[in-house]
């Protein structure tokens, strides 16, 4: 496929998602200005800490279709989860700091827990190459150049192992728990606390009425029934 | 060469519940103590508002909790699988650090009953033979209620626990819990405010003819001053409670209740970093010479004393006794041998139900927030009918709203637009009925050391044997069917439910409970106990195992209360005869 067909996919991907994102560059380097609802620090001046350009791309790409900005409050993007992953691969989490990683590694019972010899950082690493490797071969073109559609047809075939990475030579890997991963660390960077990079401005607690980090209802615990009126408050001391 | 430190008298290991208790009865005889704890020192600046109110630090990065890295556990399902590490954390969350898993608590703080002090006498008039499962290896604690009472009031007023009294010397009391053993003190305070969800539960539960009440809670109702002279501030329900670190000096754990007045002890003294790898033991094997331990720097420290608590868990002080050669490892073949014998668990499950139209503020609570009722605890109800021993805490609790775990509906999408909608719909909307049921102890279900995997400090891993049997998935259905009938009378627009039935199998991934018992149990008989009645080991007589490790399967609540009961008997038990006149309290 032609780099401009490419280029022309990414710019339907970033206008049918990305609107309420002032700017965004993506790995090739192309940066497009779009609708800004709000003056704040961009998506697009964020340099990754982790991710190189093609995963960075990858991971806005999923999470735009994981949280997408579509209906009420915000999406993953606006929310800055893509940042919050970053940071989270790019510290003690990211490492395994507190995970046992001694060998030897003995393939086992999902019930029994992840017994592979990858930190997070390299199941990112080997997730995201071996699924722009099967976009690639699959549709010609890499996974955040694809459609929306198509692109949730991906996310889908990975959640539920239908893309075989053991067919693609990975030892260890399934593409299912690439998927939950991904998935689990998008939850996370939507709802914890901004001081981690994601849930921007407190977006997400406020579309689902979370007040925070207030930390003390003595005087609201007995008003059964009805709706808590105060806007959440972060860690950082923001109020929303 | 080791280092070697000048001798104590007394060497803790382990400075979370029991350690810190063992710590204020040993020194107040005037022993000069000694604790080891392997993780870091915790004060209240750790847990000054807003730091602990931080969803992924701490119920998803597991700050305070035990480091797979420092020490994993391997498990397995049956003695015919290959045990795994569990690598990272998930059904159990031990603690790490000065206040231990005592610092990251829920807070229910609840007693067992005099019936499951003594379930095997309890089983044995009965149930007619054959019908509980052949493997089944349940026994009497070996002490009984009335031995065991004071020290639950006393370690409840340390605690500030809140709750309604429901029998109060034999006399039944309104509100309460008609089932509980008699008490010899009301509760010292009274109960949590009650939620949206407790209130629903409680209607619910009465109409059925059940005898709900107020959980019984650490987290204090009101301000409060412990019998050490610490004082509580009432809780504020804050919703950061179970994984967390209190706010607001309103949860008890070690650091609230216990510690900044053992610290002004000067025959006391911790240190922290300082992670046991070995009791040591005397030629003849019959007495302890101290422990040792890898301090902060890696260097190899030996530490002489002339008695050893151990009160590092009771995961961990089951390998410190298989590591240490402390007792016969319990072979499941032959059925011999004791250490490592009846690990048992909890059995956990729950109805969700969501409910459009009504706020229920999830995150205005209490950790300990919640109505029970213990209608189905053994000897309430005829559970021989239904082919199962043990019983269940009914219960609605609502531990927190935090948003990352919020609970949607099973058959909402998991991503996508619908998930966004689904997050909006049911966010506040959630309650859950639940029963917390007791684990029998069974010949397979056990602890002994991996063959594979090592620590860093080239100590073999703790590998747990484990699977849910008959026996309580048998209970288990037969209270879903209890709890269906609640749910029917409050009559949610969508309901969901799990529970371990038929077939099911342990899994290490989700959280369960960290209410892990049993490994190194109490009896009388030193051919089934690792321990005799006063938790002293049978083989090693200065060698003390207050903990969780000594219960000989599990009752069908939390463990704390009954742990912090135990250590205070144990240390009694020191205090008065042992420290006189040292040698086995109990002869075999
Ligand atoms: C999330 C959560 C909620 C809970 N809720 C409840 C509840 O509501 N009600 C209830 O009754 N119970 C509850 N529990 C269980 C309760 O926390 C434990 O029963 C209790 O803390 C056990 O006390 P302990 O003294 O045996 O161990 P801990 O309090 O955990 O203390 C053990 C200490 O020993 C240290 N240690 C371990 N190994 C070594 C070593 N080799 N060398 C030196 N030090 C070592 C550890 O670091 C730790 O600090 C909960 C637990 C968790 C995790
Ligand atoms: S709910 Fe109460 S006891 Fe629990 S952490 Fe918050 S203030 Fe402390």
């Amino acid at each position: 496929m032609s780099s401009r067909i490419q280029n022309r996919q990414r710019r339907d991907f970033i206008r049918g998602s990305l609107t309420m994102i002032p700017a965004i560059t993506l790995g090739s380097g192309v940066t497009l200005t779009a609708q800004a609802a709000e003056q704040a620090p961009a998506l697009s001046d964020y340099s990754p800490l982790f991710f190189n350009d093609d995963e960075w791309a990858f991971i806005l790409a999923a999470c735009d279709r994981l949280i997408p900005s579509q209906g009420n409050g915000p999406g993953a993007l606006e929310a800055h989860v893509p940042v919050f992953i970053d940071r989270q691969l790019d510290g003690d989490y990211g490492h395994a700091t507190d995970w046992y990683m001694e060998g030897p590694f003995v393939a086992g019972s999902p019930d029994l827990g992840f017994q592979y010899p990858y930190t997070p950082r390299e199941v990112y690493q080997r997730g995201i190459a071996l699924t722009q490797r099967w976009c690639q071969q699959t549709h010609g073109a890499s996974f955040d150049a694809l459609d929306a559609q198509t692109r949730d047809q991906v996310l889908s075939d990975l959640e539920k192992g239908n893309i075989d990475f053991a067919a693609m030579d990975e030892e260890w890997l399934p593409a299912a728990d690439f998927f939950s991963g991904l998935l689990q660390n998008t939850h996370e960077g939507y709802f914890a606390d901004p001081i981690y990079g994601g849930n921007r401005h407190m977006g997400p607690w406020k579309m689902v009425g979370f007040p925070g980090a207030r930390g003390s209802f003595r005087d609201w615990v007995d008003q059964h029934d009805v709706e808590y009126p105060l806007g959440p408050v972060s860690l950082s001391g923001e109020r929303g | 060469m080791a280092i070697q430190k000048a001798p104590v008298d007394a060497v803790i290991v382990g400075l979370g519940w029991s350690g810190s208790i063992m710590g204020m009865e040993l020194t107040d005889a005037g022993l000069n103590v000694l604790a080891l704890e392997r993780g870091a020192d915790r004060t209240h600046e750790d847990f000054a508002y807003p730091k602990p109110a931080d969803e992924l630090a701490y119920g998803y990065r597991h700050k305070m909790m035990q480091k797979p890295k420092q020490s994993a556990v391997t498990i397995r399902r049956g003695l015919d699988e290959r045990a795994l590490p569990q690598r990272k954390l998930g059904a159990f969350l031990p603690g790490d650090g000065v206040g231990g898993a005592g610092a990251h608590w829920t807070g229910v703080l609840i007693r067992p009953t005099p019936t499951d002090l003594a379930l095997k006498s309890f089983a044995d008039e009965n149930f007619e033979p054959g019908v509980l499962q052949e493997d089944m290896q349940i026994q009497d604690f070996g002490v009984s209620w009335d031995e065991l009472e004071p020290h639950f009031t006393f370690f409840e007023k340390v605690c500030g626990q809140s709750g309604t009294t429901g029998n109060l010397n034999g006399e039944i009391q309104e509100g309460g819990d008609p089932f509980e053993g008699p008490r010899s003190e009301p509760y010292p305070l009274p109960a949590l405010q009650d939620t949206q969800n407790t209130v629903m539960f409680d209607k619910a539960a009465r109409q059925l003819g059940y005898h709900p009440f107020p959980n019984p809670s650490a987290n204090v109702s009101r301000a409060w001053t412990n019998p050490y002279g610490m004082q509580l501030g009432p809780c504020n329900y804050c919703g950061f409670c179970s994984k967390y670190g209190c706010l607001n000096y309103s949860k008890a754990s070690p650091q609230t209740c216990i510690l900044d007045a053992l610290k002004r002890r000067s025959n006391f003294e911790y240190r922290t970093h300082a992670n046991v790898t070995r009791v040591e033991l005397a030629p003849d094997g019959k007495t302890a010479t101290g422990v040792t331990y890898v301090d902060g720097d890696g260097n190899e420290v030996f530490q002489p004393a002339d008695i050893v608590v151990l009160a590092s868990y009771s995961l961990n002080n089951v390998r410190l006794m298989l590591n240490s050669k402390i007792g016969k490892p319990y072979d499941p073949i032959s059925r011999t041998g004791v250490v490592g014998r009846n690990y048992a668990y909890q059995v956990g499950g729950g109805i969700s139900m969501y409910f459009d139209d009504i706020e229920f503020n999830p995150f205005a609570t209490a950790g300990a927030t919640g109505r029970m009722f213990n209608d189905f605890s053994p000897g309430n109800f005829d559970s021989a009918k239904h082919g199962f021993i043990g019983g269940a805490k009914m219960h609605s609790s609502q531990a927190t709203g935090t948003p990352i775990s919020m609970p949607l509906p099973k058959n909402t999408p998991k991503w996508g637009v619908g998930y966004k909608e689904a997050l909006q719909k049911h966010y506040g909307h959630h309650m859950k009925l639940s029963m917390t049921g007791s684990v029998m102890s069974y010949r397979t279900n056990m602890l002994d050391l991996d063959p594979t995997w090592k620590d860093p400090y080239g100590m073999p891993l703790l590998r747990m044997t484990f699977d849910w049997k008959e026996n309580e998935q048998k209970l288990s259905m037969f209270m879903r069917d209890r709890l269906r009938e609640i749910a029917d009378i409050l009559k949610p627009d969508y309901r969901d439910e799990s529970f371990q039935l038929e077939g099911s199998h342990f899994k290490v991934t989700s959280y369960v409970s960290t209410h892990n018992v049993g490994g190194a149990v109490m009896g009388t008989d030193p051919s089934t106990s690792a321990v005799n009645r006063y938790l002293q080991s049978w083989d090693v007589h200065n060698v003390f195992v207050p903990s969780g490790s000594a219960f000989p399967q599990n009752f069908q609540a939390n463990p704390t209360d009954l742990i912090g009961a135990l250590t205070y008997w144990c240390a009694k038990k020191i205090r008065e005869d042992y420290l006189k006149n040292p040698g086995p309290l109990m002869s075999a």
